[in-house]
C-alpha cells in the first residue's frame, strides 16, 4: 500500500487513507507509538500525499489520529466502518501453500498453532482434475447462515460487510458452526492460553482478542488494521500476493504490491465465489488457478510431516 | 369425593403403592442416584475444563447430548399427542394409560432440555437467551417452544390429577403430614361438585386441543434446528413431519415399555391388559410403517438425485466401513422387527410387544445419532486435519456418563412419581375398564369402605 498508483480523482477516500498510512509510517512506523504521543508531539513535520496527489509537509499535531483504534464502543464494533464494503479476492494461481498467512494470522490474534482461522486446503474437484491450493478465510457472506441462526445476536453483520462475533455475549451453543457450510468457525474447547496482558484486555470484536473458553471465534478480516489504514496480516505476509483486500465501494483491491480495480480484476480473471449455489453471497472471490505460478508440489514438498499428512491422500495417492 | 365402585377398587388396589416406598424401589432409586452423581461429576469436569472433555470438536460440534435431547424431547411430544388424542376421542380403553402418557410428557420435557444445555459452552450466559433473544434463530423458536410446552405439560398432567388428589386427600392414608397437606393444596378444593366437574372437563379438553398441535409445532421446530441449515442430510423439507413421526413412534414404544414395567412392578395386569398392549402395538406398527416410509423416501431421493454432497452422507450411512452396521440396526430393529412382531399373531403378546418396543426405542436413539453425526462429519470442504478427534466423532466417558445419568434421571422420576400418585388414574374409571378378566390380585376383594372415605 506504500506505492499508490491511482490517478482517478474520484477515489478520494482511498487516497486519504493512503495518506494516513504514509503519515503513520513516516512518523514512527507503528500505530501505538503515534497514538500515545499524539497530543505532545508538536513541530514534528511529516510528509503526506494530498488528495490531489501532491506531497505536502504538515505538523504531526494536525494529523487526524483515529482515537477509536484504542477503544471502540460496543456500538461501534457492531455498526462497522462507515462507507466501507470490504471485499477480498484470492488468486489461486499464485498460492503455493507457503502458509505465511496462517502464522501471521495466528500471531496477530494470539492464537495457538493448531487454531487456524485461515486455512489452506488442497482441493481436487474431481478425480481427473488437477489439485490446487485453496486458502480460505471467513467469507463474510452477505446472506450469512451463521448470523441467521444465532439465538443471542452474538454474531452479527456490519454495514461494512463484515460478520463479527461478540464473545462476551456468545453462549457457545455452536449453532453457527453447524450452520456455516464452509467450516469457518472454531470453538474454544478449553481455556485458551494467552499472555496475561492480553487476557486482561476487554474484548474487541474487531480483533477477536482475547479468546474466551466456551465461545466461538473466526476470521474477522482485521478491521482494526483497516482503521489504521493497514492491510490484514494474511494479505501483508503473503510472499506471493495471493490475497487482494479492499473496498467494494471504492472498487479497489490491493495485495500490497499492486492496486487494482475490483470489478476489472474479477472480469479479466473470471473471478467466482465458492459454492455460489448455496446462496450465501460470500464477500470473498476466487480467481481460478489458471497459468499457475507454481506447480502444486511446491506447496507440499517442504512441509513439516504433521501438515504433510493432511494432503497425503491427494498428493501421494495409493500410499498410506 | 364420591367414588363409584370401579374407582374405589382402583384406589384401594393401588393405595399401598403410594403409601409405602418399598425396599426394591428404594434400591432402584439409590442405583439411579449413583448414576446421576457420576453424571454430576462428569458435568463438573465439563464446566471446569471446558468442552474439551467431550468428543465434540470443530467439525462435529454436537454429539451425544443433542442426540439425547432429540430423543427425550421427542418422547415428551409423543406423550402429549397420545395422551391428548386418547382424552379427546374419549377412547374408553385409553383411560388407564392416559396418565402414563402424561407422566412421560412431563418427565421427558424435564430431562430433555438438560441435554441441550449441556451442548452450551457457557452456562453462565444462559440468561442471554432471554435478554438478547433473536427471533430469526430456530434456537430461539425452540426455547420458546420448549418453555411453552413445558408449561402445557405441567398443566396437562396436573389437571388430570386434580380429581385423584382429592381422592388421596380424603382417604385417610398412612402417610406423613406434609404429604397429606400437599395433596390438600394440590386438590385445590375439588369436591366433585357439578360445576367443578364441568370446568375441569372443559379445561382438560381445551388443553388437549392445544397440546396436540403444540406438540406437532414444537417437534417441527426441533427438526428445523437442523433442517434450516445448509447441511447435507439435514436440509430437507421432510424433516418437520419426519421428526414428528419419529417422536410419536419412539414415544409409543416407551409407553409400551413403561406399561410393561409398571404392570410387573405393581401387578397392574388388571388395568394394563393384554388389549392395551395389542392396541398400542397396532399403533406402533402403523407408526413404524410410516416412519419406514419417511426414511426410505429420505434416503432414496438423496441417493437417486446423487448430488455430490448428499451422496457423501448416504454413502457413509450405507458403507459397512462407516455407519452401515448402525444404519442396518436402526432400520431393521427400529422398523422391521416391531412391525413383524405385532403383525404375527403368535408374537402379539405383551412381553413380545414390549420387547420389540424396547429394541425399537434403542434403534431410534441410534437413528438420531445417524441423523446428527454423519452429517457433521461431512463438511463441504475437505477436513484435511491430522487430529483424528477433529475428523471423526467418538463420544468420551463424560458424555456417556451424562447420557446414562439422563436415563437414570428419567427412570428415577418415573419411580418417584409412581410413589406419589397412582399410576392408573383412580377417577374416571368405568365398568368398561373392568372387562371379563377375573380379578386376580392378592388384595382384599372389592368393597367400598364408606368409613374410609370422607364424603362431602
Amino acid at each position: 500500500m506504500k506505492q499508490v498508483e491511482i490517478n482517478d480523482k474520484s477515489r478520494r477516500d482511498f487516497i486519504k487513507n493512503a495518506a494516513i498510512v504514509t503519515a503513520v509510517t513516516a512518523t514512527c512506523g507503528s500505530l501505538a507509538c503515534s497514538c500515545s504521543s499524539k497530543k505532545e508531539v508538536v513541530g514534528n513535520k511529516v510528509k503526506l500525499l494530498s488528495p490531489d496527489g501532491e506531497i505536502v509537509e504538515i505538523d504531526s499535531a494536525y494529523l487526524n489520529h483515529h482515537e477509536n483504534m484504542a477503544v471502540l464502543s460496543q456500538h461501534e464494533q457492531r455498526v462497522g466502518i462507515a462507507g466501507k464494503k470490504f471485499v477480498m479476492v484470492v488468486d489461486l494461481a499464485r498460492c503455493k501453500n507457503a502458509r505465511k498467512c496462517i502464522t501471521a494470522c495466528q500471531k496477530h490474534h494470539y492464537r495457538p498453532e493448531d487454531k487456524e482461522w485461515l486455512t489452506v486446503k488442497l482441493m481436487r474437484d474431481s478425480e481427473k482434475s488437477a489439485p490446487y491450493w485453496f486458502p480460505k478465510q471467513c467469507f463474510h457472506c452477505d446472506n450469512p447462515p451463521c448470523v441467521k441462526v444465532c439465538p443471542v445476536d452474538a454474531t452479527f453483520k456490519r454495514q461494512d460487510g463484515l460478520v463479527l462475533i461478540d464473545n462476551d455475549r456468545c453462549i457457545g451453543c455452536k449453532f453457527c458452526m453447524a450452520a456455516c457450510p464452509y467450516s469457518t468457525r472454531v470453538f474454544n474447547w478449553d481455556e485458551p492460553e494467552l499472555p496475561l496482558d492480553i487476557m486482561n484486555l476487554s474484548y474487541n470484536a474487531e480483533t477477536g482478542v482475547p479468546a474466551k473458553v466456551g465461545t466461538v471465534e473466526k476470521c474477522d478480516f482485521c478491521p482494526d488494521r483497516s482503521r489504521e489504514g493497514l492491510l490484514p496480516p494474511c494479505v501483508e505476509s503473503c510472499p506471493n500476493g495471493v490475497f487482494y483486500f479492499g473496498d467494494e465501494n471504492e472498487d479497489t483491491v490491493t495485495n500490497g504490491d499492486e492496486t487494482l480495480s475490483f470489478t476489472q480484476l474479477i472480469k479479466d480473471r473470471a473471478g467466482y465465489r465458492f459454492l455460489e449455489e448455496l446462496g450465501t453471497k460470500p464477500r470473498v472471490y476466487y480467481l481460478p488457478p489458471k497459468d499457475r505460478q507454481f506447480p502444486v508440489e511446491r506447496g507440499y514438498e517442504n512441509l513439516p510431516d504433521t501438515i504433510k499428512a493432511r494432503f497425503k491422500d491427494i498428493m501421494e495417492p495409493g500410499k498410506k | 369425593m364420591e367414588l363409584n365402585t370401579y374407582e374405589q377398587e382402583a384406589f384401594n388396589y393401588q393405595r399401598p403403592n403410594i403409601e409405602k416406598f418399598g425396599k426394591k424401589n428404594m434400591m432402584w432409586s439409590i442405583f439411579f442416584l449413583v448414576w446421576i452423581l457420576i453424571g454430576g461429576y462428569a458435568l463438573y469436569l465439563q464446566i471446569a475444563k471446558g468442552h474439551i472433555v467431550t468428543g465434540m470438536r470443530d467439525n462435529v460440534v454436537w454429539g451425544l447430548f443433542i442426540v439425547n435431547f432429540i430423543f427425550f424431547i421427542g418422547l415428551s411430544y409423543a406423550g402429549a399427542i397420545i395422551g391428548g388424542v386418547l382424552h379427546l376421542l374419549k377412547v374408553p380403553w385409553g383411560k388407564p394409560i392416559v396418565r402414563l402418557a402424561q407422566m412421560m410428557t412431563l418427565i421427558s420435557v424435564i430431562v430433555g432440555p438438560i441435554f441441550i444445555l449441556l451442548c452450551v459452552g457457557r452456562f453462565d450466559r444462559l440468561h442471554h437467551l432471554f435478554i438478547y433473544p433473536r427471533i430469526q434463530s430456530p434456537m430461539t423458536w425452540d426455547v420458546m417452544a420448549v418453555v411453552t410446552f413445558f408449561a402445557g405439560a405441567v398443566l396437562f398432567l396436573y389437571m388430570a390429577l386434580i380429581k385423584d388428589f382429592a381422592v388421596y386427600r380424603d382417604a385417610k392414608m398412612n402417610i406423613p403430614k406434609w404429604r397429606q397437606k400437599l395433596y390438600k393444596i394440590l386438590a385445590i378444593g375439588y369436591r366433585g361438585a357439578a360445576s367443578q366437574k364441568r370446568h375441569l372437563l372443559i379445561s382438560q379438553n381445551l388443553l388437549a386441543i392445544i397440546m396436540i398441535p403444540l406438540s406437532i409445532i414444537v417437534a417441527s421446530i426441533l427438526s428445523w434446528i437442523f433442517g434450516m441449515t445448509l447441511r447435507p442430510g439435514w436440509h430437507s423439507t421432510i424433516f418437520g413431519p419426519y421428526f414428528v413421526l419419529g417422536a410419536v413412534y419412539s414415544g409409543c414404544g416407551v409407553l409400551i415399555v413403561a406399561m410393561w414395567v409398571y404392570r410387573k412392578m405393581y401387578k397392574l395386569e388388571h388395568y394394563f391388559t393384554n388389549k392395551h398392549f395389542t392396541y398400542l402395538g397396532y399403533g406402533m406398527m402403523v407408526l413404524g410403517a410410516g416412519y419406514g416410509y419417511f426414511t426410505f423416501s429420505e434416503y432414496f431421493t438423496g441417493w437417486f438425485g446423487s448430488a455430490k454432497w448428499d451422496n457423501e452422507v448416504i454413502n457413509k450411512l450405507f458403507s459397512f466401513h462407516e455407519y452401515g452396521g448402525w444404519t442396518f440396526f436402526a432400520n431393521f430393529a427400529g422398523i422391521i422387527i416391531p412391525i413383524l412382531i405385532v403383525a404375527i399373531p403368535k408374537t402379539r403378546k405383551p412381553t413380545w410387544i414390549a420387547l420389540a418396543a424396547f429394541i425399537m426405542v434403542m434403534a431410534l436413539w441410534v437413528k438420531r445419532y445417524l441423523i446428527i453425526v454423519p452429517t457433521l462429519e461431512t463438511p463441504a470442504l475437505p477436513m484435511q486435519d491430522t487430529r483424528t478427534e477433529f475428523v471423526k466423532y467418538s463420544a468420551t466417558w463424560p458424555e456417556w456418563a451424562l447420557t446414562f445419568a439422563g436415563i437414570a434421571a428419567f427412570l428415577l422420576f418415573f419411580t418417584l412419581i409412581s410413589k406419589f400418585v397412582t399410576v392408573v388414574p383412580v377417577s374416571g374409571l368405568e365398568e368398561y375398564n373392568f372387562p371379563h378378566e377375573p380379578h386376580h390380585h392378592d388384595h382384599e376383594p372389592v368393597s367400598v369402605k364408606k368409613e374410609e372415605i370422607k364424603t362431602v
